[in-house]
C-alpha cells in the first residue's frame, strides 16, 4: 500500500513538472529570445539557453521609433486613471459597505453589469460619442473610457476590503465621540490601505494592457500606448526582426508581472468571493 | 427607521442613551446624513452614465440611421428605420460569425475549464515543491499582458523556425517542417483557441483549488470508506459542494470568451482576417469601424450587446445577491 503510493506520488509529480514546463514555457521563450545573437534566432534548430548573450536587441527596441511615446502615454494614462479611479470608488465602496439606502441594489447592477459589457460591442458608440466632443486621438478620451471599466471593479473588491474591517474598531473610535468623518480618517483610511494599494496595482495591470480601444481611439502613432506600438512591430514585413521583438514585448510585459506577482494572492478571489459564500 | 443608515449596534445604542432625549428638527446635517450614500456614490454613476450611459443611448438611436464618414463629419445621420438590422440579419455572414462564435467559445470555456479543475486537483496530489513551482508558472502565465503573448506565439509558431514545429518534429508527432499554422481557419482559430486557454486556466485553477480546500475532509474520507472509487468522490461529494464556484467560473468564461478580440485579432493579423475567420467582436469591428459604417456596425453591436446580456443574467443575479446581502 505504502509502495503504491509512493509510486502514484511520483506520477503525479511527474505530470506536475511536465505542465510546469509546458506552462511557463512561453514565457521563458519570450526572455530567452531576447538575449539571444541573431545567428541563434535564425538557425533552424533552436538554441534552448544562449551561451552568449546580447543586450543589442533591447537597445534596438527602446531607440524603435515611437517607443518612449508609448511608454510615456501609457505611464500618462494609466497614471491618471488610477489615481481618479480610486478616489471616486473608495467613496462609493463606503456607501456599499456602511450603508443601507434606497437604490444600493440598482447600484449593484450596475457595478456588476457593466462590467459585463463586451468592449468590441463598444467601439462604436465610444468613437463617435468621443469623435463628437473632439476627443478621439487624445489621451483624455482613452482615459475616461478606462475609467468606466476601473470603477466598476475597484467599486467591488474595495468594497470586499472594507466589509473585511471589524465594526467593533469603528464603534469604538464613535462611542469615543469622534464624528464619523473623524473615526473614518484615523481608523478605516490606514487599515484599508493594503486593498487601496492592491487594487490600484490591479488597475494599472488592466489599464496598462489594454489594446482595443488604444488601437481605435488613438490614431496617431506618437499618441498611441505601449502595447499599440508593441502590435505594430510585427507589422507587415514579411522580415521580422524577432529579436527585437522579444525585447519589447518583455520590456511591456515585465513591470506587469513585477506587479502582478505582488498581488496577486490579495485579489485572486476578489470576483469569486461572493459566490463561496453565497 | 427614517435614517437610512445601518444602526451600527451598540454604538448607535449608546449614542442614543447618552445624548439628551429631544425631538430633533429637520436640520441640515441629518439631511446630510441621509444623503450620504448617494453623494458618496454619485461620482461613480456620474462617470459611468456619462462615457457609457450616453454612447448606449446614442449606439440605439445609430442603429436606425445611415451613419458613415460624411455623417460622422457633419454630426448628422439621417434616418433609416430597421433598415440596418434587417441588413444584418439577411447576411449571411451575420449567422455564420454567430455560429463560429459560438462554437469557438464552447471550445474555448469546455477546454479552459476542463484543464482548469485537472490541474486544481493535480495540485492536491503533488509534492509541495511541484506544487510551488506549478503555481509559480500559471501566475507567470496569468501575469502576461495579452498583448505581448500574441507576440510570443507568433514567434514560436513562425513556420521558417518557430520552436513549434521544431519541437513536433523532433517528437514524431509528424513532419511539421516549415508547417504553416496560418493556413486555414481552422488551424488559425485553434492557434487562438490554445493562447486563450493557456491565460484563462490560472484564474480557474486558482479559484477552482481554493474551493477544494474549503471540501471537508470527514465528507471525502466517510466516502472512501464506503468504498467510493475517486471519480464517484469527485462527483459525488466535491462537485456538489464546488458547483457554485463552477456556475460562476463557467458563466464569466462564457461572457469573456463571447467578446473577444484582442488575441485573435492580432494572432490571425488583419491581412489575413476575413469572412471565414470573423469572431464576433472581429467581425464588428471590421464592418462598423474599419468600413466606417457605423450604423450598421451599431446593429451589429446591439444585436451582441443583447447576446451578451442574456447570457450573463444568471452571473449577474447571483453575484447581485451575494452582494446584497452582504452589508
Amino acid at each position: 500500500m505504502n509502495a503504491r503510493r509512493r509510486r502514484s506520488r511520483f506520477l503525479w509529480d511527474a505530470i506536475g513538472l511536465l505542465l510546469f514546463l509546458v506552462i511557463a514555457f512561453p514565457v521563458y521563450w519570450m526572455v530567452a529570445s531576447a538575449f539571444k545573437p541573431d545567428d541563434d534566432l535564425n538557425a533552424f534548430t533552436p538554441t534552448w539557453f544562449s551561451l552568449h548573450p546580447t543586450l543589442s536587441h533591447f537597445s534596438d527596441a527602446i531607440h524603435r521609433p515611437f517607443f518612449w511615446d508609448g511608454v510615456k502615454n501609457s505611464l500618462i494614462v494609466v497614471s491618471v486613471t488610477v489615481a481618479l479611479s480610486m478616489v471616486l470608488a473608495f467613496l462609493a465602496a463606503v456607501a456599499l459597505a456602511k450603508f443601507r439606502f434606497t437604490g444600493r441594489k440598482a447600484f449593484i447592477v450596475l457595478i456588476i453589469g457593466v462590467q459585463m459589457l463586451p468592449q468590441a460591442g463598444l467601439i462604436i458608440p465610444l468613437y463617435v460619442v468621443l469623435a463628437r466632443y473632439h476627443q478621439v486621438n487624445a489621451l483624455s478620451g482613452v482615459i475616461v473610457t478606462y475609467m468606466t471599466f476601473v470603477l466598476p471593479f475597484s467599486v467591488w473588491v474595495l468594497r470586499g476590503f472594507l466589509l473585511g474591517i471589524p465594526k467593533e474598531l469603528e464603534e469604538a473610535a464613535m462611542v469615543d465621540g469622534s464624528s464619523r468623518l473623524g473615526s473614518f480618517v484615523r481608523i478605516l483610511l490606514p487599515l484599508v490601505a493594503p486593498g487601496l494599494v492592491a487594487t490600484s496595482i490591479f488597475a494599472f495591470i488592466t489599464t496598462w494592457n489594454e489594446y482595443i480601444f488604444a488601437r481605435v481611439l488613438l490614431n496617431d502613432q506618437s499618441k498611441q500606448t505601449a502595447t499599440v506600438w508593441l502590435s505594430y512591430f510585427y507589422g507587415t514585413s514579411r522580415n521580422t526582426d524577432w529579436g527585437g521583438l522579444m525585447a519589447g514585448s518583455t520590456l511591456i510585459a515585465v513591470p506587469v508581472i513585477v506587479f502582478f506577482l505582488l498581488v496577486q494572492r490579495k485579489i485572486a478571489f476578489g470576483l469569486t468571493a461572493g459566490a463561496v459564500r453565497g | 427607521m427614517t435614517s437610512s443608515e445601518i444602526p451600527s449596534g451598540t454604538a448607535y445604542a449608546a449614542e442614543a442613551a447618552l445624548r439628551p432625549r429631544r425631538r430633533r428638527p429637520f436640520t441640515f446635517a441629518r439631511v446630510l446624513r441621509g444623503a450620504a450614500p448617494y453623494l458618496l456614490i454619485l461620482p461613480v454613476v456620474a462617470v459611468i452614465v456619462a462615457i457609457l450611459g450616453y454612447p448606449l443611448y446614442h449606439l440605439a438611436r445609430l442603429s436606425f440611421q445611415k451613419y458613415g464618414l460624411f455623417e460622422l463629419i457633419a454630426h448628422h445621420g439621417t434616418s433609416v428605420g430597421w433598415a440596418n438590422y434587417s441588413s444584418v440579419l439577411h447576411d449571411s455572414v451575420f449567422w455564420h460569425v454567430l455560429v463560429r462564435t459560438i462554437v469557438f467559445t464552447v471550445a474555448n470555456v469546455v477546454l479552459a475549464m476542463g484543464i482548469g479543475t485537472l490541474i486544481a486537483l493535480l495540485l492536491t496530489k503533488v509534492s509541495s515543491i511541484v506544487r510551488v513551482l506549478l503555481t509559480a508558472a500559471l501566475v507567470l502565465a496569468w501575469a502576461m499582458p495579452p498583448v505581448v503573448a500574441v507576440q510570443v506565439w507568433l514567434w514560436m509558431t513562425n513556420s521558417e523556425n518557430g520552436v513549434l514545429n521544431y519541437a513536433l518534429t523532433k517528437l514524431h508527432v509528424g513532419d511539421y517542417f516549415q508547417h504553416d499554422w496560418y493556413a486555414t481557419s481552422f488551424s488559425q482559430l485553434s492557434l487562438a483557441t490554445s493562447l486563450i486557454v493557456w491565460g484563462a486556466i490560472p484564474f480557474i485553477v486558482v479559484t477552482v483549488y481554493a474551493g477544494l480546500s474549503q471540501v471537508p475532509h470527514e465528507l471525502v474520507e466517510a466516502a472512501e470508506i464506503d468504498g467510493a472509487r475517486p471519480w464517484r468522490v469527485f462527483r459525488d461529494v466535491t462537485v456538489p459542494i464546488l458547483k457554485p464556484i463552477f456556475l460562476i467560473l463557467t458563466s464569466l468564461s462564457i461572457i469573456w470568451d463571447f467578446g473577444v478580440f484582442t488575441q485573435p485579432f492580432l494572432l490571425i493579423d488583419q491581412s489575413r482576417i476575413n469572412t471565414s475567420n470573423e469572431l464576433m467582436g472581429i467581425y464588428l469591428y471590421e464592418e462598423g469601424y474599419v468600413k466606417t459604417d457605423f450604423g450598421r456596425g451599431a446593429a451589429i453591436s446591439i444585436l451582441m450587446l443583447l447576446i451578451v446580456a442574456l447570457l450573463s443574467v444568471v452571473y449577474v443575479r447571483k453575484m447581485v445577491r451575494a452582494g446584497d446581502e452582504a452589508a
